[in-house]
């Protein structure tokens, strides 16, 4: 599989990002922000975690309009997998490729932890290999990370299996970081080849580093 | 000329910040506020001397960049020079 990461100034866990999907014996390509394609062949766009355009006006406000996005946006619209973290899915919401909005987190504070993240559908490619109800650690590290949708896109996002994670306790307690409605960690578009959510699987692949759950959420990519 | 856009949070929005800001000023011992809300404005200087084209061309500025209207309103404003 060829998985292409795009890089932006400001962003940050690239490097991260094309690590693990090697680990996973993957085919990664870094794209800049200045491109106006995707490299031929590829089956997986990420837009990884940072601060893209240093946050200026509002996270990822700027990210969006980048040659490179055009792209993407092309490449989501014709059914191509794109997934989103932290950055990369405020990227996704500012770019109405999923739907709702980013705010600041409730507490005001930049939260950088481990979180636990409970799995609530796993119809979709992403969380293919996790089980509903499973509890994943995974890092959170975001300012602005606090999900917000009205009541009615709400109900579409529940009718339509889209709401992916939720933070959680130990125990799958609804516990939340950041005033996300709902809690909700993650989501995917109606077609389910849209993917964001604000932890970071890429920094869970090995449990010497405190956690290896993002290979199975990762690993949901690779048929 | 000068173009005033202000941006804030939609009403019914948690607005975290002014939060914050609303329990410092109260343990400040400001305790006539009933409540704060924080937004932002940008100042921009644009080459039109026609009001009206001018406040279409920084609405459709909001829509697509300086606004996210899924959860913030904002308001055009020319002030007097």
């Amino acid at each position: 599989m060829l998985v292409a990461v795009a890089v932006f100034p400001g962003t940050n866990c690239e490097i991260d990002t094309k690590y693990a999907f090697e680990k996973l014996g993957q085919d990664v390509v870094l794209v800049f922000h200045k491109e106006e394609k995707l490299p031929e062949g590829t089956d997986l766009v990420v837009l990884p975690g940072g601060f893209s355009y240093g946050d200026y006006l509002r996270s990822a406000a700027i990210a969006k309009f980048s040659p490179i996005m055009k792209a993407v946006i092309d490449f989501a619209n014709n059914g191509g997998k794109v997934l989103g973290i932290c950055n990369g899915f405020q990227m996704l919401v500012e770019a109405k490729l999923l739907p709702g909005a980013m705010k600041r987190n409730e507490s005001v504070h930049f939260i950088s932890k481990f979180h636990p993240l409970k799995v609530v559908a796993n119809d979709n490619l992403f969380l293919q290999k996790c089980a509903i109800g499973e509890v994943l650690n995974i890092p959170v590290a975001h300012g602005e990370g606090s999900y917000y949708i009205d009541e009615v896109g709400l109900k579409e996002l529940y009718a339509n299996h889209q709401v992916l994670l939720t933070y959680c306790d130990e125990k799958g307690n609804v516990q939340n970081p950041n005033g996300s409605i709902d809690a909700i960690a993650g989501i995917c578009n109606k077609k389910k080849n849209v993917f964001g959510l604000m932890p970071h699987p890429e920094r869970a692949i090995e449990e010497i580093l405190g956690s290896d759950d993002g290979v199975k959420m990762l690993q949901g990519f690779i048929a | 000329m000068k173009v005033i856009v202000n941006i804030q949070l939609k009403n019914g929005v948690l607005d975290p910040q002014g939060k914050a800001v609303h329990h410092a000023l109260s343990s400040l011992k400001f305790n006539e506020i009933n409540e704060v809300r924080i937004g932002k404005q940008i100042i921009l200087d644009i080459d039109e001397n026609d009001k009206i084209k001018a406040e279409q061309r920084v609405t459709t500025m909001c829509d697509e960049l300086l606004a996210n209207t899924v959860i913030e309103d904002y308001t055009i404003e020319f002030p007097a020079c």
